[in-house]
């Protein structure tokens, strides 16, 4: 209907399904293309932003390929780039990026993989009115609970610590992935666990030697959805550390907005492409994993 | 080890499902403290203070609703609340469009589906720290889409909407969208994968076009699926943060301020306590308002969970 004028050559001749479906089509891959353009749009312009240098910037393409390309920036959004006092760049929030992270993962999968666990084999009177409260619990706004958590983490001391932040996003990461293993173990035939039972095994051997093993693959997609999960938390971050503690986010984010100094872009986007850059990786090389671990976050959560 | 005694005994029978098992007890404690003490606890704690006059420390001096009176005559929360209504309907109508029309466009069979896919899903991956300020500057007047299109010979294009207090929320809004339809995509796409063939099939049969086809037929075959979508897409605009303090820090003047914000703010900057509890609490009402319906509809007439 809307594209009759598109090719008034060609008539109405020719055999009519073959035509329209073809017509069909140039929508069907311009639509496509159209909006591929816009999401990849972003992505370009970071990356070509990045190799230039300011003389370039300021001359104002900002779709331009990079005449001159240049590592600089990058070198010094690394390196060198400011927030506050201290000038040595993003390395420091990577750091802390890294060792908030990898704790973090340990302790939330190894915990959530034991609820789940619990929850699909071992259930107790009242496991399940437990487990509600964590599923409701995912859909209070961080917000109303955000003080009482740092009540509770001066309490025990670790207030702006890396160890506080660990324990915060174990919490919240809690009912999402107890929620994956628990469908997950639940998925696995009874007779396995029963027979494990009849010989003799306990909690802790069936979990070791039977479940742990058989749920590798819901142990990657878990890491997955915890790795881009906790990189890309800012909320948190900001709230329960410190500026020597900052994860990478909080501390991007300081970088470019910082009031003081002359704004240096492509400084900007070498350092804001670093801090996505490893949720990227994770996707680009995840694949069809990191499409099943929102699946599994997003449609049943 | 106590819990392993009995099926020796019995096992045909299938009686551990009411034992003590202790193990399992123990290995949910952490599980169990996370949902009485943070979720049900802390919420409880916020609810309850929000009735206190704290400013910068928590306190026990109760003044009823004073806190909510003041928060909805504070211009910066009504402005907040109506920032986050126009960023929620343009948001929650726009990601739905365009994520249902994309899954359906990836869903007609086409070449290079799983390229598309992963273009489209790509930058759910990124922050929305990471997604606030790749938009910053592309939008920036003075050097990004504006000034290339000037260059191009149209002097008076003018798009400026991060700095003009009446559009930034779309300038919130084009980088929101980017960042979250992919994952609407990905779930509208799984739902109609999950459609029989035959439907198709009938369809073409009866002669009703494509195009209709999904508005008649396969929309309201979806419906679960587009509940579930709403769902995901309001509670995240609920949360909507980061992204407004990366893009736009809440400027210019209050003009992109949004609820979650506003909690921030007077919890750990402006050190008034009550105020941030009674907004959060606010934040959690809307959020009960959200739930309720949605619960009733998807667990409301079955019994599994």
């Amino acid at each position: 209907m809307v594209d009759t004028a598109i090719n008034p050559a060609s008539g109405p001749r020719g055999p009519k399904p073959k035509k329209s479906f073809s017509r069909g089509n140039i929508i069907l891959y311009g639509t496509l293309i159209m909006v591929s353009v816009y999401y990849l749009l972003p992505l370009y312009v970071m990356v070509v932003t990045s190799l230039k240098g300011m003389p370039e910037i300021r001359m104002g393409n900002v779709f331009g390929p990079p005449m001159e390309i240049t590592f600089e920036p990058w070198i010094k959004a690394w390196a060198e780039a400011c927030t506050g006092i201290n000038c040595d760049g993003l390395s420091r929030g990577f750091g802390n990026s890294v060792r908030i992270l990898i704790p973090s993962i340990l302790l939330s999968i190894g915990i959530a993989s034991i609820n789940g666990y619990a929850l699909s084999n071992w259930k107790f009177k009242g496991s399940e009115v437990f487990f509600t409260i964590l599923i409701i619990g995912a859909f209070i706004p961080y917000q109303t609970m955000l003080y009482p958590i740092v009540i509770l983490l001066r309490e025990v001391g670790l207030m702006g610590s890396i160890g506080g932040l660990v324990l915060v996003h174990t919490i919240f990461g809690m009912p999402i992935l107890t929620l994956l293993f628990r469908n997950y173990f639940a998925s696995i035939p009874e007779e396995l666990f029963k027979a494990a039972r009849v010989d003799g095994a306990g909690f802790w051997q069936i979990y070791f030697q039977i479940m742990l093993p058989m749920a590798l693959p819901i142990f990657v997609v878990a890491i997955i959805l915890q790795v881009t999960g906790i990189w890309n938390d800012f909320l948190f971050g900001v709230i329960y550390t410190k500026p020597a503690t900052y994860p990478m986010t909080v501390q991007l984010n300081n970088i470019v907005n910082s009031v003081q100094g002359i704004k240096e872009y492509n400084v900007n986007m070498a350092a804001t492409l670093l801090t996505g850059m490893v949720p990227l990786v994770i996707y680009f090389a995840s694949g069809k994993l990191f499409v099943r671990g929102i699946a599994a976050g997003a449609v049943k959560g | 080890m106590t819990v392993a005694s009995d099926p020796q005994t019995q096992p045909a029978k299938r009686p551990h499902r009411l034992f003590k098992n202790l193990m399992a007890k123990l290995a949910s404690i952490p599980m169990i403290l996370t949902a009485l003490v943070v979720f049900v606890g802390g919420t409880a704690w916020t609810v309850t203070y929000s009735f206190t006059g704290s400013r910068m420390l928590p306190k026990t001096k109760w003044v009823g609703f004073d806190q909510y009176e003041r928060l909805w005559e504070s211009d910066r929360w009504i402005i907040s609340i109506k920032n986050l209504g126009i960023y929620g309907i343009c948001s929650m109508i726009l990601t739905l469009v365009i994520g249902f029309t994309l899954a359906a466009c990836l869903d007609r069979k086409i070449r290079f589906e799983a390229a598309f896919r992963t273009i489209f899903l790509y930058p759910f991956a990124l922050s929305f720290v990471v997604t606030g300020l790749a938009w910053q500057w592309i939008l920036n007047p003075d050097f990004g889409l504006q000034s290339v299109v000037r260059g191009w010979g149209w002097e008076t294009f003018s798009f400026n909407p991060i700095n003009d207090p009446d559009t930034v929320m779309f300038g919130l809004l084009i980088a929101g969208l980017w960042q979250g339809t992919g994952l609407i995509m990905c779930i509208m796409l799984a739902g109609l994968r999950g459609i029989d063939e035959d439907i198709w099939k009938a369809a073409r049969v009866d002669g009703i076009g494509t195009v209709k086809t999904y508005v008649v037929v396969i929309i309201p075959m979806m419906r679960p699926v587009f509940i579930t979508s709403l769902v995901l897409i309001a509670s995240g605009i609920i949360k909507l943060y980061d992204l407004v303090v990366a893009q736009t820090g809440g400027g210019p003047g209050l003009a992109s301020e949004v609820p979650a914000k506003y909690v921030i703010e007077f919890m750990f900057r402006a050190q008034n306590l009550g105020q941030g509890f009674a907004a959060s609490t606010m934040m959690l009402c809307s959020v009960v308002i959200i739930l309720i319906p949605w619960a009733y509809l998807e667990f409301g007439g079955r019994k599994r969970g």
